[in-house]
């Protein structure tokens, strides 16, 4: 039962890191890696998900109701906000890229080589 | 164990204020903050250090204590391995910062932040006893040490290097997340003592397996170990000296602490029965990373990338080390990583000064000018020789010890390629030394990496190049001492032989987490070295240095048959993020599968 | 290496990479079994102990705050980096001049939109306090409030005023707000230390479930999270469409 959503997450990894492997523009790049880092969000939703069990907020339900788990979603929290910092900077990037060597193409960037 | 807490909260703080009170702080004010900052978490870790030396701290953060042996908060686990990872990164930021005293710049405020805030990232790193705080600190480092990296923005290098540095470590985040996530999926925690107790139980699987394969490869790219490792050299090529002296110091050897420790805690139990096959594999990798890197450095002319190739090959030593997975290979690795991470950053801090100088970090336009700094050429020929593990330095006795290990695992193959190495990148070492302080050899050709567009290095601070202060070489020489120290302490190798019997024995440290009872301690055997034919290896690896350079100082090509490799082996340090990652994914593929087929 | 020898490379070793997560993946447990041991204690113990209704904030400021410090840190740490990596240099200044001038009128927008613009954005605001303040009731939280509060500058920018950005003004204010936030949090961890016993332990009485004060240093890091993310972030928006805004004006 559990299987579209775990076939959806190891899905999004790979397909964002072919993203990442083959791109030519760096803001493509930037935002691959982003798709890659949702594939964890999902695992990391999935593997807390309970079927039938309501959201851990008690505001209206009784308290001995089963939750799904909490740990997880605070755990997803804490990428979400990793993911948007780094991408943030590496966006920050993409623009000193653009105007220091005129492209945003990683192809065509390079200094760095041997 | 407050001191701990307070050896994390104390940096964060002062960055905070030293990026709110910009405007009301002076300069020199800043950098006294800066300076207090880093050397109180070095007070405090020391003290750490100490208390750790009889048991292994634990401390429940939000007094959040385990029932039942369920953890629910987030717990320390502090032994002697971690706190003096935390002691040595702190004492490598005191000399950083006063290393940057000199630097003169609107934003060097910024500059003090981040640096202090990488190191908080690491003191928590080596404090952790959570998978997923381990993954929570390990993405601040990440984070501060790439904007670091970049901080010449107005360079086209530092661009590229940072640019690099941020996409492959973030590809190892997000592969560290995806191994935490099955873990928890298996286990329901997140504690590593409680991972290791659930994970006792059954016989390891194909998702124990690829889960400890995703995190050790994530923790790899850290370590730059092949084919994980192209990073590195970009990285380090074109961060200012502070930086590289945090990098190459404790950085990298964080991401190998990481992997003993989640192996130990979590995996051993596991895996129990498959040890030889484990060791077969890390040691390889190990042993792969430590010649790529040591002829990569044998071909350089650019000298901190040159310095960033000696890193990689040691750390693939260290691997070699950690992966022999007994208590003496382990505590040898620990050894020879202290005592490396201050020679390191002596050596960081010589091309420092150079670049300081003169403004270029090439080989080329430096040939002979050195010699007009006398003082630095000196310091940083001993420190090249005690890189190639001169007695009494602490490297060398880092690396009696991990012979030792390699013998007594039956690994004593081992030895000459511990040998070797050190012999080669010595000899890189030696003949950039020769070169550049002593005007020896041929003047190189045209310089063929990062200053081939015509762009200098740039220099370090923004002032004209004068006499080099005394804040720039202070560090330099208290670096080198620190490293000699480290191999004349008394009791030292034994200690840390005892220190790793503790941190191998993953039942007691269940215990002192959770609760419970374990089996009587291991008692730690006297490791009684250096023996003789240490010193007998040691010579042989000086010898074997000086020779090397001698002779690569007269040709400058390469001989025939070692010329095609090695031009595809330059040719894949390309410089392309995409070409990285792909090796990324290769690499994982390669080691996932290994460990799910013999390791199950 | 070339571009098909890459993707050839990439493609093997993704074919492996699938085969060995298909193989971890199903060693899962599905979705009918019970929670793990550490989700279940926390699940049935959070309210009765803290008396916050959202389990969720509760775990991420109460039992695991030091995640959360080290996450906070990290926005912290991309708001500086911003500023660092995306100053401008000498040279650019210079070229600058006063092309830049010119490059600050906005683009042209309608009036609707303008309007749209300044009715939605005081409203945005309200919303992300609201949020922040709510966050151990109901689902939301530090980081999502700020995140809310800081998209206002977005609505600002849509609906066509740039949003002005002088040193030594409003940036500066958003420095201190941020870092004032990020100190905030630390301090709360500190005061832990010195009232309790451990660092982040929480200190305060938990008051009654379901009201705004429940959660004893909930609502306090819930706030000073709120404003080191809005802070932040609002830092960083500024910083790059000051450059979009630079760029249009003295690039194309």
């Amino acid at each position: 039962m559990s299987a579209p959503a775990l076939v959806v997450a190891a899905w999004l990894l790979l397909i964002g890191l072919y993203g990442v492997v083959t791109s030519r523009h760096l803001v493509h790049l930037i935002v691959c890696l982003s798709v890659a880092q949702a594939s964890t969000y999902v695992l990391l939703l999935a593997v807390g998900f309970r079927e039938g069990a309501k959201a851990p907020i008690f505001g209206d339900i009784p308290a001995s109701s089963p939750v799904v788990d909490p740990v997880v979603q605070a755990l997803t929290l804490t990428d979400i906000v990793v993911q948007a910092s780094v991408s943030a900077l590496l966006l920050a990037l993409a623009i000193q890229a653009r105007k220091r060597f005129g492209t945003v193409d990683p192809n065509r960037i390079g200094e760095l080589r041997g | 164990m407050d001191l701990a807490a307070l050896a994390i909260a104390v940096p964060l703080l002062a960055a905070a204020g030293l990026v709110g009170l910009r405007p009301l702080l002076p300069r020199w004010g800043a950098q006294v903050l800066g300076v207090a900052a880093a050397a109180a978490v070095a007070v405090l870790c020391s003290i750490v250090l100490v208390r750790a030396r009889d048991e292994t701290l634990v401390y429940w953060l939000g007094g959040w204590r385990p029932r039942g042996g369920v953890a629910i908060g987030i717990g320390f686990e502090i032994d002697q391995f971690g706190a003096g990872a935390a002691v040595l990164a702190a004492l490598l930021a005191v000399g950083a910062v006063v290393f940057s005293l000199r630097y003169v710049g609107e934003t060097d405020d910024l500059f003090e932040a981040l640096m202090l805030v990488f190191l908080a990232g690491m003191v928590g790193f080596s404090f952790s006893g959570d998978l997923f705080t381990l993954f929570v600190f390990f993405e601040l480092t990440l984070i501060s040490a790439f904007v670091l990296c970049g901080y010449q923005i107005e360079r086209r290098a530092p661009l590229e290097g940072s640019l690099n540095f941020a996409v492959v470590n973030s590809v190892g985040g997000f592969l560290f997340l995806f191994g935490i996530g099955l873990v928890y999926g298996r286990t329901g925690a997140l504690n590593l003592a409680q991972i290791g107790r659930v994970l006792d139980g059954e016989p390891a699987d194909a998702l124990v397996a690829v889960a400890f394969g995703l995190i050790v490869c994530a923790l790899l790219i850290k370590a730059a170990i092949v084919p994980f490792h192209f990073w590195l050299a970009d990285a380090y090529a074109v961060a200012r000296t502070p930086v590289c002296i945090l990098l190459a110091g404790v950085m990298s050897e964080l991401g190998l602490y990481a992997v003993g420790r989640i192996y130990w805690s979590a995996f051993s139990g596991a895996f129990t029965g498959a040890e030889g096959e484990l060791r077969a594999i890390l040691v390889a990798a190990g042993v792969v990373t430590a010649v790529l890197g040591a002829l990569m450095a044998l071909a350089q002319t650019h000298l901190k990338r040159l310095l960033a190739f000696v890193t990689v090959s040691y750390l693939g030593l260290m691997l070699a080390g950690v992966g022999l997975l007994t208590a003496e290979g382990l505590a040898g690795a620990a050894l020879f990583a202290v005592g490396d991470g201050f020679l390191k950053a002596a050596l960081f801090v010589g091309v420092g000064v150079v670049q300081h100088r003169f403004g270029h970090v090439d080989v080329g336009p430096l040939h002979g000018r050195g010699r007009a700094l006398t003082v630095t050429a000196v310091l940083f020929a001993v420190s090249s020789f005690a890189v190639a593990s001169l007695p009494p330095f602490g490297s060398f006795l880092g690396k009696t010890l991990l012979e030792h290990g390699a013998t007594s695992a039956g690994y004593g193959w081992l030895v000459p390629v511990f040998v070797g190495v050190s012999a080669l990148c010595g000899a890189a070492l030696l003949r950039a030394w020769a070169r550049v302080f002593a005007g020896l050899g041929e003047p190189a050709e045209e310089p063929r990496t990062i200053e081939s567009s015509g762009e200098e290095a740039g220099r370090e601070g923004d002032e004209p190049p004068g006499r080099r202060p005394w804040t720039m070489l202070l560090p330099l020489a208290a670096f080198i001492v620190a490293g000699l120290a480290a191999g004349v302490w008394p009791g030292l190798a034994d200690g840390t032989v005892a220190a790793a019997e503790r941190f191998v024995d993953h039942r007691s440290y269940a215990v002192s987490a959770l609760g419970g009872s374990a089996g009587p301690p291991r008692a730690a055997i006297p490791s009684g070295v250096p023996h003789w034919y240490d010193w007998l290896y040691s010579a042989i690896s000086l010898g074997g240095a000086v020779l090397v350079a001698w002779v690569t100082l007269q040709g400058r090509r390469p001989a025939r048959p070692l010329r095609r490799p090695l031009s595809v082996l330059r040719a894949a340090h390309s410089g392309h993020p995409g070409d990285y990652v792909a090796f990324v994914v290769a690499g994982t593929a390669i080691l996932g599968g290994l460990f799910t087929l013999l390791l199950t | 290496m070339s571009p098909a020898a890459r993707s050839g490379l990439f493609l093997v070793s993704a074919a492996g990479l699938a085969v060995l997560l298909g193989l971890a993946l199903g060693g899962l447990p599905g979705f009918d079994g019970p929670l793990g041991d550490t989700a279940k204690l926390i699940a049935t113990h959070a309210v009765a102990q803290r008396k916050a209704s959202n389990v969720v904030i509760d775990v991420a400021f109460d039992y695991r705050a030091l995640d959360t410090l080290g996450e906070e840190f990290m926005v912290f740490v991309a708001a500086v980096g911003a500023v660092v990596l995306l100053r401008t240099t000498r040279d650019e200044r210079d070229e600058a001049g006063s092309a830049e001038l010119e490059a600050r009128r906005p683009p042209e927008t309608s009036d609707l939109l303008r309007l749209l613009g300044t009715v939605l954005a005081p409203l945005t605001v309200v919303l992300g306090v609201y949020v922040v303040s709510h966050g151990q009731l109901s689902p939301g939280g530090g980081f999502q409030g700020g995140v809310v509060v800081a998209a206002a500058v977005v609505v600002v920018y849509v609906a066509g005023q740039h949003v002005a950005v002088p040193r030594g003004g409003p940036i500066e204010l958003t420095e201190v707000v941020e870092s004032a936030g990020a100190a905030g949090f630390a301090i709360v961890g500190v005061g832990g230390l010195i009232f309790a016993a451990a660092f982040f332990e929480n200190f305060i009485d938990p008051g009654s479930q379901g009201s705004l004060l429940s959660g004893g240093t909930i609502p306090l890091a819930n706030v000073a999270v709120g404003l080191e993310v809005a802070g932040a972030l609002v830092l960083v928006l500024v910083e790059l469409l000051d450059q979009v805004i630079f760029r249009r004006g003295g690039g194309k």
